[in-house]
């Protein structure tokens, strides 16, 4: 595991960017951490990262958003959901891991027998101070912190 | 023209018959609030089937309630997009079978013009106006030139007014739905007790767009931060103080698109638009003519489906039966690198 402490929005952003830069073709990424700890920030930068031009937004209320870039974002949101079998009934995991997809997955902790133990995971919280520590799982993740 | 309308997009699952765009002779809405209500929020696939036990039952009852046997009707339309795609293909699917059966016009439309289009239920309005689009799913700034043009302004870049509202109250217990719940306590509290502050989206681009992330996790995980010396952390001053936040930004981009366009006719439609602040806000300022459809008529219903669509019809359009049903419209795509430069 290795841990990012951002101070403001721009650097979740940055930070972000080298994920979606990096990431491989048909990866995973469970994030992990409650309301309003950014998130949807760290994803936006993915979204650059991958050279999405459209502006992305919450996933909570269309659950599956998708964006064409570099790879397909495929933006999840598992916020309204009970569990893994109302991810299954969408279809949900047909859509995690496909070659030539990104998966984002918000509130993955949902969602534990849906993704794979193997998947990336990213884990925010926020100090008192309002820093946000991101910690980063998985090997093409960790490689982006020296 | 009689034409019979479908909504399913979401929780309500309506139907309704509308003569020629204007005169509702029935308007049958029924809501899967309490089915949702132990899960927080609409589960889709509850929500898809809930729709496929309901439809039929629905739609009989908008036609016995019209007085209207399904042979007199002119044509048929269901929301097409955007919304939860299981749900949305229930109505599609029953419009279209229905169509085909009777050998009449089929049209899908698109629930943000028919949000735009349902004060005209009740009364004529004039374009160009602006609307404004707020409930769970959209927050939306636009200018609509005619009943199928409209220009988006502004957008959230983050999350939907609605959805804001709903995870606030979740968090704290208030209720759900939580619109609904925050505005009632709200109505009891003192808006001052907490100041949040706006987001800043004055640059270039994001003119008009409204941002509610920031004030989600401000009064989520830094209340105390905000609060004035001496206030109360009541529930009701927390309602009271976030809604305020939330509805004057919206009050604030919409008055500025007014000003600049040189537009002050104003629409407004969604779950939100049933929002007492909101409402009485506008209603205040005199230089604005507001529409707001009646309550009834601000959530989802099939009254603004049927009436929409009527407009097509009469100009000779319609859609074949492969029309397929989409989640989500990327109608606000623009260059993110020339956003960051204004930035």
């Amino acid at each position: 595991m290795k841990t990012f402490i951002s101070h403001n929005k721009e650097e979740t952003i940055a930070l972000g960017e080298r994920i979606g830069g990096a990431a491989p073709s048909g990866a995973v990424v469970a994030f992990r951490g409650g309301l309003g700890m950014g998130k949807t920030t760290l994803s936006k930068g993915i979204a650059l990262g991958l050279g999405i031009v459209e502006e992305i937004s919450s996933p909570t209320y269309t659950i599956i958003s998708e964006y064409p870039g570099r790879l397909l974002l495929r933006h999840i949101d598992a916020y309204r959901l009970r569990g893994d079998e109302d991810f299954e009934e969408i279809g949900g995991s047909e859509l995690l891991g496909v070659p030539g997809t990104l998966c984002l997955i918000e509130w993955s902790e949902k969602l534990r027998d849906s993704i794979d133990k193997e998947a990336a995971v990213i884990e925010i919280d926020m100090s008192p101070t309002g820093d946000r520590r991101i910690s980063l799982n998985g090997a093409w993740l960790e490689a982006l912190i020296p | 023209m009689l034409v019979l309308g479908i909504e399913s997009s979401c929780d309500e699952c309506s139907a309704a018959v509308v003569e020629d765009g204007k005169r509702i002779h029935s308007n049958i809405i029924a809501t899967q609030i309490p089915l949702h209500e132990q899960y927080q929020g609409v589960v889709p696939e509850i929500a898809s089937r809930a729709h496929v036990r309901w439809i039929e039952q629905i739609a009989r009852q908008a036609l016995t309630v019209a007085g209207t046997e399904p042979g007199a009707l002119d044509g048929i339309a269901a929301t097409a997009q955007p919304g939860l795609i299981g749900s949305l293909a229930v109505g599609l699917s029953f419009a279209k079978a229905m169509a085909f059966a009777l050998k009449i016009p089929f049209k899908g439309v698109n629930h943000m013009l028919a949000h735009l289009y349902a004060p005209q239920l009740t009364l004529p309005v004039e374009y160009p106006f602006l609307g404004l689009l707020v409930s769970g799913g959209h927050s939306i700034i636009c200018k609509a030139m005619d009943f199928d043009t409209i220009e988006i302004l502004g957008t959230t870049i983050d999350d939907a007014v609605g959805e804001a509202f709903d995870k606030v109250a979740t968090h704290y217990g208030f209720g759900y739905p939580g619109g609904k719940a925050i505005d009632d306590l709200a109505e009891k509290g003192d808006p001052d007790a907490f100041r949040f502050s706006p987001p800043s989206l004055h640059k270039g681009e994001h003119r008009y767009d409204l941002s509610y992330s920031g004030l989600k996790t401000a009064v989520i995980h830094h209340l105390d931060n905000f609060k004035r010396p001496g206030a109360k952390s009541s529930p009701e001053n927390i309602a009271a103080s976030f809604r305020k936040a939330a509805i004057d930004l919206l009050l604030a981009k919409l008055l500025k698109a007014s000003a600049d366009m040189g537009i002050n006719r104003i629409v407004a439609g969604g779950g939100v638009a049933a929002n007492a602040y909101l409402r009485r806000s506008l209603a205040a300022k005199s230089q604005l003519d507001v529409r707001f459809p009646p309550l009834e008529l601000c959530g989802d219903n099939g009254a603004m489906v049927a009436g929409i669509a009527y407009h097509y019809f009469m100009r000779g359009e319609s859609d074949s039966l492969d029309l397929a049903p989409k989640s989500r419209i990327p109608s606000y795509k623009r260059s993110l690198e020339a956003q960051k430069k204004h930035d």
